[in-house]
């Protein structure tokens, strides 16, 4: 009995999966609409982050620790991520003294 | 109830925060806007009962990925407000691309059914002892190789900040 009312009165998971959406596509419009190329890393991270949520939403609502080992396996990723990336955008920043992502269009060739 | 208005006040503080790292100008002000998401996905984690999640998120995000952003924005002195900008029209375009992404997840969620077993305030996986075990007996190996990869992360990002010899 009080597991069926605490099940009521739990948040559905259905409002997870909605939030998360919404911080992801936020992370998508920023990386779209951003130049500086340290707001686009910000904004990969709040798309990370919010995979990290929803990983570990359906874990506790499935009763699996699979998810929440996967979320834990995310975050090292995304720390080495960071590591790399803000390294490579101080380099980029001393050869070409901006890190607006323009100037970087020369990669191309 | 509570955990219903924590969910729903949580969530509006990690949206409008994250709106506000796109939004505003200098990159110093959305490097703490991030951190003030960051920590409402820690409450966030919380309240699925997962605190061995919460914990390492806020010392993984805020205690290290933060200090880096923060250093690198100061070291580099790139706090200049709007120095530049995508068009108005490329940044009307942006938006409606991630819009159409939202629209889209929210479709597929409508289409079918998300069945739930468990509670989340009764569950005890997210705490120490039974993550620990599952990640010592069933993702041992990738745990292992984790840290390689941090290893060679840390010798890349010595060897790409070090001073070319000239």
């Amino acid at each position: 009995m009080g597991t069926t009312i605490a099940q009521i009165q739990t948040i559905p998971l259905q409002y997870y999966i909605l939030f998360c959406s919404a911080l992801f596509s936020i992370g998508v419009i920023g990386v779209l609409a951003k130049r500086n190329a340290l707001v686009i890393f910000m904004s990969v991270e709040l798309m990370l982050n919010s995979a990290n949520l929803l990983l570990t939403a359906f874990s506790a609502y499935r009763n699996d620790p699979a998810g929440q080992i996967f979320v834990f396996f995310i975050m090292v990723v995304a720390a080495a991520e960071v590591a790399i990336g803000l390294a490579l955008l101080v380099v980029v920043y001393r050869s070409t003294k901006t890190i607006d992502i323009n100037a970087l269009n020369r990669l191309k060739w | 109830m509570l955990s219903q208005y924590l969910f729903f006040f949580l969530s509006f503080v990690a949206i409008v925060s994250a709106l506000m790292v796109l939004l505003s100008k200098k990159p110093i002000h959305s490097v703490l806007y991030l951190t003030l998401t960051f920590f409402t996905l820690a409450g966030h984690y919380i309240l699925l009962n997962a605190q061995f999640l919460a914990v390492v998120h806020i010392i993984v995000y805020a205690g290290a990925i933060m200090v880096l952003f923060l250093f690198t924005v100061m070291l580099l002195n790139l706090n200049i407000e709007g120095e530049f900008q995508k068009s108005t029209i490329m940044k009307f375009i942006a938006a409606i691309g991630g819009g159409m992404i939202f629209l889209v997840l929210i479709g597929t969620l409508k289409s079918f059914d998300v069945a739930t077993v468990g509670n989340p305030e009764l569950t005890q996986i997210g705490l120490v002892k039974n993550l620990g075990k599952t990640l010592y007996s069933d993702y041992l190996l990738p745990f292992e190789l984790s840290s390689i990869l941090f290893l060679s992360a840390m010798v890349g990002a010595v060897m790409l900040g070090k001073k070319d010899k000239q």
